[in-house]
C-alpha cells in the first residue's frame, strides 16, 4: 500500500509543480518547457527537480519559488525544489502542447533539432499571426534572452520568435 | 583534485564574469537599440555562466557561495585573462575583444561538451549554443567595421592591433592533471580553429592580421592590469557596503 501511497503523492505533487507558469511566457507551463525534470517522493515530502534553460536567464529564481508555493497550496508541506544541471536542457524539450500555445500567443516555436547546424541554418519564421514565411530577421537579440525579434513581409506585423538553444 | 577543479571553474567563471560585466556597461550608452538590447543579452549570458561555473565550484567543495566567489574576492585571487578586463573603449575595440574570445571559448566550450565531469559537460552545452551566438554577432559587426567607413575601419584595426598582445594568454595551458583526466580541453589544441575563424573574419573585413608579437600574461595567476581592481570596486561596492544581504 506504501507503493500506491508514494505514486498518489508524487502525481499530486508533479500536477501542482506543473501548473506553474513561465513569468516571461505566462501562456506557457514549466511543463510544457521541459523545465520540470522529476518529483521524487522522500517519507512524506516530495523533491522537485527543474533544470534551467538560457545560462543566464532571469526567471529561473522566480520559477523556483513559484513551484515550492504551488506546492504548499496542495497540501504537500514537506518539499524542496533543486536544480539539476545535467543532461542540459534544450528548445527540443519543448512539447507539441507548448509550440501551439506560443504560437497562438503570437511567438514563433523555435526551430526544431537545436543543435549548431539549426543555429547557423538560413533562418525561416513562420509568421505567427498570417503564416506566411516571407518574414525578415528584425534583430537577433530580443525582448528577452530567448527571443529573437523579426517582422512579417506579408502581413507587416513585427514578432518574437523563441530562439534555438 | 577538489582544488584542481575549482581552479579550473573559478578560471573559466572569472573569464565570463569579467567579460560579461564590462558588456553590462554599455547599458544605456550603447549606439542604437538593437545593439543596446544585443550587448546586455550577451552580459546576461555571460553573467549566467559565471554563476553555474561559480556554483558548481561552491558545491565541490570551496566553502564558499557563488556570491561570495564573485564579490567578495580581491583582484589577486581573480584569474581571469587580462584581455577580458581592459576597459571597453570605443565600439570597435568592445567588437573586436568580444570577437577574439568567443572565436576562442566557442570551440572551448565545444569540446568541454564531452567532459568527463557531468556537470561541467552540462555547462558547456548551454555556453556552447550561446557563445555560437556571441561570435556570429561580434563577427558580423567586425565586418562592417572594418569594410565600413574610413573612420571605422581605422578604430577597427587600432583595436585588433591594442587587442593583440593580449591574445596569447588564451592559449596557456590547463592544469595537466585534468587534461590527462579528459575533464577539460587543452587550450593550445584550439589555436588552429581559432586561426582560421580569425583569418576568415579578418579578410572579409578587409582588416590586416597583427604581426606575432610580445605575449601579456599573469591573469591566471592573480598578476593583473590596473584595470581589474577599479572594475571590481564599482561591480563589489554594494555587497562590499551590505554583505549577506537579503529582499
Amino acid at each position: 500500500m506504501v507503493g500506491l501511497r508514494e505514486r498518489a503523492l508524487r502525481e499530486r505533487a508533479w500536477a501542482a509543480a506543473a501548473g506553474v507558469v513561465d513569468p516571461e511566457i505566462p501562456v506557457l507551463t514549466i511543463e510544457d518547457l521541459g523545465v520540470l525534470r522529476e518529483v521524487v517522493v522522500e517519507g512524506d515530502g516530495v523533491e522537485v527537480r527543474i533544470t534551467p534553460t538560457y545560462s543566464g536567464c532571469p526567471a529561473m529564481g522566480v520559477i523556483a519559488l513559484e513551484v515550492e508555493l504551488a506546492l504548499a497550496r496542495a497540501g504537500i508541506g514537506q518539499a524542496r525544489v533543486t536544480t539539476v544541471m545535467a543532461p542540459a536542457w534544450t528548445t527540443d524539450w519543448m512539447s507539441e502542447a507548448g509550440r501551439a500555445k506560443l504560437l497562438a500567443y503570437g511567438i514563433a516555436p523555435p526551430p526544431r533539432a537545436a543543435g549548431r547546424r539549426a543555429l547557423f541554418a538560413t533562418e525561416v519564421a513562420g509568421c505567427p499571426r498570417c503564416g506566411s514565411e516571407d518574414t525578415v530577421l528584425l534583430a537577433e537579440f530580443g525582448s528577452t534572452a530567448c527571443k529573437s525579434l523579426w517582422q512579417c513581409r506579408a502581413c507587416r506585423e513585427p514578432f518574437d520568435q523563441f530562439k534555438c538553444h | 583534485m577538489s582544488d584542481r577543479f575549482s581552479g579550473l571553474l573559478l578560471r573559466r567563471a572569472d573569464d565570463a564574469l569579467v567579460l560579461g560585466h564590462r558588456l553590462s556597461e554599455w547599458t544605456g550608452h550603447a549606439p542604437s537599440l538593437e545593439e543596446e538590447l544585443a550587448l546586455a543579452n550577451l552580459a546576461l549570458d555571460l553573467i549566467g555562466q559565471a554563476r553555474a561555473l561559480y556554483a558548481l565550484a561552491a558545491s565541490r567543495g570551496t566553502g564558499e557561495d557563488e556570491d561570495l566567489l564573485a564579490y567578495l574576492r580581491g583582484d589577486r585571487e581573480y584569474t581571469n585573462l587580462l584581455l577580458l578586463e581592459l576597459p571597453n573603449g570605443d565600439f570597435a575595440v568592445t567588437v573586436a575583444r568580444l570577437f577574439l574570445y568567443s572565436a576562442f571559448a566557442d570551440p572551448f566550450w565545444r569540446a568541454a561538451t564531452v567532459s568527463r565531469d557531468r556537470d561541467l559537460a552540462a555547462i558547456a552545452a548551454k555556453a556552447e549554443k550561446e557563445t555560437a551566438y556571441h561570435l556570429r554577432h561580434s563577427a558580423e559587426w567586425l565586418i562592417r567595421l572594418g569594410d565600413g567607413t574610413e573612420e571605422s575601419h581605422r578604430r577597427a584595426q587600432a583595436a585588433l592591433d591594442r587587442l593583440w598582445p593580449y591574445t596569447g594568454e588564451m592559449f596557456e595551458a590547463e592544469d595537466d592533471v585534468l587534461v590527462a583526466a579528459d575533464i577539460t580541453p587543452e587550450p593550445a589544441g584550439l589555436v588552429e580553429v581559432w586561426d582560421r575563424t580569425v583569418d576568415g573574419v579578418l579578410a572579409e573585413a578587409t582588416l590586416v592580421r597583427p604581426k606575432a608579437c610580445w605575449m601579456q600574461s599573469g591573469g591566471r595567476a592573480g598578476r593583473h592590469t590596473e584595470h581589474l581592481g577599479h572594475m571590481l570596486a564599482v561591480m563589489q561596492s554594494v555587497a562590499r557596503v551590505h554583505p549577506g544581504a537579503k529582499w
